[in-house]
Formats: C-alpha cells, sequence, structure tokens
C-alpha cells in the first residue's frame, strides 16, 4: 500500500513569530523544521504500509527557498522518499493555492491512502486536506483518532462534538490525524543516516501545471489586540490556595 | 449600504440549531439585506421556526443525509446554486468539524478562496473580516477581493445570539447533484461521551488541566474542583490527545471556545492552540510552575506553584467553606 503524507515545514514554534513588513505574510526567511503536527501523519502511515507487508511512504510538501530540513527528520523516520514544490511564485500562497499544489504534486505518487494532520502549527488554516481531496475527488475522513486499513477500506474514529463516529471508506481516500492517533517514533542514527540519501524531487507550479497569482483575499492591515490588564502574579508561599480563594469571593462566585 | 444576501451554514443537534448557527444568523442580519439558511439533517422543517426567529428568511434543505458525513454534499450543494447563478453574495460557515470539511470542500468546487478563523466581521459595501494570530495577542484585517462568493469560517462565540422575532423560514430544497466518489466514506456508529454538569461551553466557571497535573489520574482534581464550583472541567489538547481526557472537554482551537466568568487553568503553560479558546474568559486564574509561563500574560491572578500542592488545598478550602 502507497501511502503520501502531507507534511509543512515551519518555522521553530518556540522562536518568536513575526509578520513580514509590506506583505503581513508569515516570515519563513529563518530555518524550518517539519511541524511537530505532521509527525504523527508520518508515523501512522509508516505503521499501515508496515501492516500491509509492504509499500512506500512518500512526502509531499510545499516550501520556500528549496528547504528540505523538515522532510529530512521525516525521511529519517522511515519516509522512502518525498516531493517538493518549492516556487518563489507560491510565496505567501493562500490554502487553496496550495492544495493544487499538492494535489497535483499527489497525483504522481499515485497513491493509496493520502494522511495529512488537522491543521498546521503556524497557520492553523484547517481546510488545505479536504480542498485537496475535493480537488483529487476522493472521499475524506478529518479529525481522525485511530486509523485503521482493511483490504480497500479504511476505518477510523473520528472526533465529533459529542464523542466520535465510527467512519469507514472506500480507498484511495485522505484522512486527517490529530496528534493523538499514534505516538511518533524518534529518528534512529541509522535512519538520519539513511535519510541523506533518499531522493527528494523538486519541482515548480509550472512543472505541476497550476496556475498562481491573485490569492483572492488581502490583508488590509494588523493591529494590537486589546491587552488584558496585568494582572497579579504571585509565588506560592503556602498561601497560593488562599488567594484563589479571596479572589473568587471577590467575584462572588462563591 | 450592506451586502445583498448571506448564506449561513446551519448546523443543527437533536436539540435543534447549535448556538454557533443563531450567533451566525444574528451577525449576518447586521451586515446583509437578506440572510438564508443551508441545512441538512432529518429535522429542517421542525427548526425552520428557530432558524426563521433568528432572522433567516429561507431554509435552503440539503435533505437527510442518512450515514454520510455532511462535507461533501452540502458543499456540493451550494456550489451548484453559485454556478446555476442563484448563490450568496456570500457563505458563512462555522469553525467546527463538519464547518471546516464543508468549507474546504465548497472553496475547492467553486474554486473560491476561503477566509478562516474569524473572529469578527466589519460589514459595508463589502465584508472586511478580523482573524487572531500569535494567540490572539495581534489581529489582522483582511477582505475578500475574488469574484463569486467569498466564504468566510467563523469561531463560535465570535458574536452573541439575539432573537429577531421573526417568523419560521420558508423551506426550499437545495439539489445536491452528483458527487461521485466524494461522497464515499460512510458513518457505522456514533459514540456519545457523557458530560455531567454545565455544558461546558455554556458553564459560568470552567476549571482546565494540562500537561503540567503530571499524569491522567490527577485530573480528578480538576473535575472535583469543577464540581464545587458547579463549573465544567475543560482541558489542553496535549491531554486530550494523550487520551487521559474525551475530546469533548478540549478548550481551544480545535476544541471549544469558551467565555465563563471564571476560567482557572492548572498545569496549563498556555499555547496559541489553547489561548484562542479561553482569553476572552471575563477572570482568568492560572496555577503554573513555570513563572514564564505564557499563560500568566493573560492571567488576573497567576500563582507561581506546584499544581499538586495548590489544588489539594484549594478543594480542601472550597469543601469547608
Amino acid at each position: 500500500m502507497n501511502v503520501v503524507v502531507c507534511v509543512k515545514q515551519i518555522p521553530d514554534p518556540a522562536a518568536p513569530q513575526s509578520l513580514e513588513p509590506g506583505t503581513n505574510t508569515l516570515d519563513r526567511s529563518g530555518k524550518l523544521i517539519l511541524d511537530d503536527s505532521d509527525a504523527y501523519g508520518v508515523e501512522m502511515a509508516l505503521q499501515l504500509a508496515e501492516q500491509a507487508g509492504g509499500g512506500e511512504v512518500t512526502l509531499v510538501s510545499m516550501a520556500p527557498n528549496g528547504e528540505t530540513a523538515g522532510l529530512r527528520t521525516a525521511l529519517a523516520m522511515g519516509a522512502a522518499k518525498a516531493i517538493l514544490v518549492s516556487d518563489d511564485a507560491l510565496k505567501g500562497a493562500d490554502a487553496l493555492t496550495t492544495a493544487k499544489i499538492l494535489a497535483a504534486a499527489i497525483k504522481r505518487a499515485e497513491p493509496d491512502l493520502i494522511i495529512a494532520a488537522t491543521e498546521s502549527s503556524d497557520g492553523y488554516t484547517g481546510t488545505t486536506p479536504v480542498q485537496v481531496a475535493e480537488i483529487l475527488g476522493l472521499p475524506s475522513v478529518t479529525f481522525a483518532k485511530s486509523v485503521a486499513v482493511d483490504g480497500s477500506s479504511v476505518k477510523v474514529e473520528r472526533q465529533t462534538e459529542a464523542g466520535y463516529d465510527e467512519v469507514t471508506s472506500p480507498l484511495p481516500a485522505l484522512v486527517t490525524v490529530t496528534a493523538g492517533v499514534v505516538e511518533p517514533r524518534y529518528p534512529s542514527f541509522k535512519g538520519i543516516m539513511a535519510a541523506k540519501s533518499k531522493p527528494v524531487d523538486t519541482l515548480t507550479a509550472a512543472d505541476l501545471g497550476v496556475a498562481t497569482g491573485s490569492t483572492g483575499q488581502e490583508i488590509t492591515s494588523v493591529e494590537q489586540a486589546e491587552a488584558r490588564a496585568a494582572g497579579e502574579i504571585v509565588v506560592d508561599e503556602g498561601d497560593g490556595a488562599q488567594r484563589i480563594v479571596t479572589f473568587l469571593e471577590g467575584l462572588k462566585v462563591i | 449600504m450592506s451586502i445583498e444576501k448571506i448564506w449561513v451554514v446551519a448546523e443543527a443537534t437533536e436539540a435543534g440549531p447549535t448556538t454557533t448557527t443563531l450567533e451566525l444568523l444574528t451577525a449576518a442580519r447586521s451586515l446583509a439585506s437578506t440572510v438564508e439558511a443551508v441545512a441538512w439533517g432529518p429535522n429542517t422543517a421542525a427548526n425552520a421556526a428557530v432558524l426563521g426567529e433568528y432572522g433567516a428568511t429561507t431554509v435552503h434543505d440539503v435533505g437527510d443525509l442518512g450515514d454520510a458525513l455532511p462535507g461533501a454534499p452540502v458543499a456540493a450543494a451550494i456550489a451548484g446554486a453559485i454556478a446555476a447563478g442563484n448563490g450568496p453574495s456570500a457563505v458563512i460557515i462555522p469553525t467546527s468539524y463538519d464547518g471546516r470539511d464543508i468549507a474546504g470542500r465548497l472553496s475547492a468546487r467553486a474554486d473560491l478562496p476561503v477566509l478562516t478563523n474569524i473572529t469578527g466581521l466589519v460589514g459595508g459595501d463589502e465584508l472586511t473580516t478580523q482573524h487572531p494570530i500569535f494567540g490572539g495577542t495581534e489581529i489582522v484585517n483582511a477582505r475578500f477581493t475574488g469574484s463569486g462568493p467569498g466564504i468566510y469560517v467563523v469561531r463560535a462565540k465570535s458574536f452573541a445570539p439575539e432573537s429577531a422575532g421573526g417568523a419560521p423560514a420558508a423551506v426550499a430544497p437545495l439539489s445536491v447533484g452528483d458527487l461521485g466518489a466524494t461522497n464515499s466514506a460512510t458513518i457505522v456508529a456514533k459514540h456519545v461521551e457523557e458530560v455531567s454538569g454545565p455544558k461546558l461551553d455554556e458553564a459560568e466557571v470552567v476549571v482546565s488541566g494540562g500537561r503540567g497535573l503530571g499524569e491522567a489520574a490527577n485530573y480528578a482534581m480538576v473535575d472535583e474542583l469543577a464540581k464545587l464550583l458547579h463549573g465544567a472541567p475543560g482541558a489542553s489538547r496535549a491531554i486530550v490527545d494523550a487520551g487521559w481526557v474525551p475530546y469533548a472537554n478540549q478548550v481551544g482551537q480545535t476544541g471549544k471556545t469558551v467565555k465563563p466568568t471564571v476560567y482557572l487553568a492548572c498545569g496549563i503553560s498556555g499555547a496559541t492552540q489553547h489561548m484562542v479558546g479561553m482569553k476572552g474568559s471575563k477572570n482568568i486564574i492560572a496555577i503554573n510552575k513555570d513563572q514564564d509561563a505564557p499563560i500568566f500574560s493573560v492571567a488576573d491572578l497567576g500563582i507561581v506553584g506546584d499544581v499538586h500542592k495548590v489544588l489539594p488545598a484549594l478543594i480542601e478550602a472550597l469543601k469547608s467553606n
């Protein structure tokens, strides 16, 4: 079974983030890393391919500057190869343009199953995977907390407002996974060494025949949110609980 | 001037249209001269009264979808109306599990961009949208520049629901058209994870726990504290994903948005993901052992300390109160 995992390389969330002046898009000029949310999808794909008794896991990603640092992390976990779409024309691309790019690249890998995270940790738009499924004419099941493949169908436990639904879908299909779906492995030293020579096919938007240009949306301004008044921050000297009680009494909650 | 016609994607449960649906209808009334709803499921005719009361003049009924997921059919029905020239000037969709599916598929099918994570809509000749970024410390103002209706995905609790005293909405069928393979996923079984006490997104007091609790068993303290304060227990995504508590308890970007009188965060560091779901609380109390935790930047009262000491003492104090 061949599985494609959509992965995103993002600025390190632990580092301070900023918008680029002029374009108001997220500053991605520094080092990019594998979005933590995508490690779960990579692990799920590796386990499913293994359980199916063979097949390859292919990564598909779009990133500026030919960035591959995050892809190497996922290759070190065990993915076989990667397709990277890197093109200056895609800077600041919206979710739909991104989905068109990813869909065109995914087609090349002819997968039985496509896995993505429910949303990225930097933009958290959360629509791109489903847009990809619609473009490819495939069924999708989002917010999976468990995924199992049974021959030609996939069984998913999908989060809902009230609990979860059991959903089945014929393959090929697209599934988005939450961070609870599996525990990602750490790349081994052997895996890291092997990843260095794994193939990364780098393409442009033109290679894929996808038009770039207007995104149909525009950022008009960015402003500081109304800040909350500074609170009282105290170190607990054994009186922490009492301070909370006094605070709650002041609000007449108790 | 206002824009001409808005369609609100109206989610419903067995109890009727969701609160978020009523919020979006209320907002749409102030933005457009005509507001209509798009609904599906077995109870659309019965829900037409409430949808009308909150401002919808017509409900476009996609039909009872049976065991199908709503994403593909609802999106196709709306896209079909747009293609036929019968669509609205804007489509407003709730940020929910099914809402995001509908928005994504509609965007791709109609070849229209989608604006997401909206917490404010400003009217006029065209809509301007507000999106919180970096955990809500900055607000991006944006607008849709494409041709064809804009697709706007709005977060829960961005507006207060207010009845317009409207008459029941007229119900008109909206055909789905050919879905191909996109509609082939089916719901085999539904599981409801029961929650006792007030609902998380309606409670006056929310007590939430995070990784700082150390282990799943310690969530019992959060539960007990919530009961003592007649509130609801909540959770960060980290401990929900770790399987300590059900998804129904999750507060944040992918969980519930809450705005209680008091939000008590226990062992939660305050990741962006969490902050956007609780930053609108009237009063925030945080307990965390790391004094640099981002949660303290929004706390009205912050206790830099060990939840394993502060929580038992707090429970004891409330019991003897």
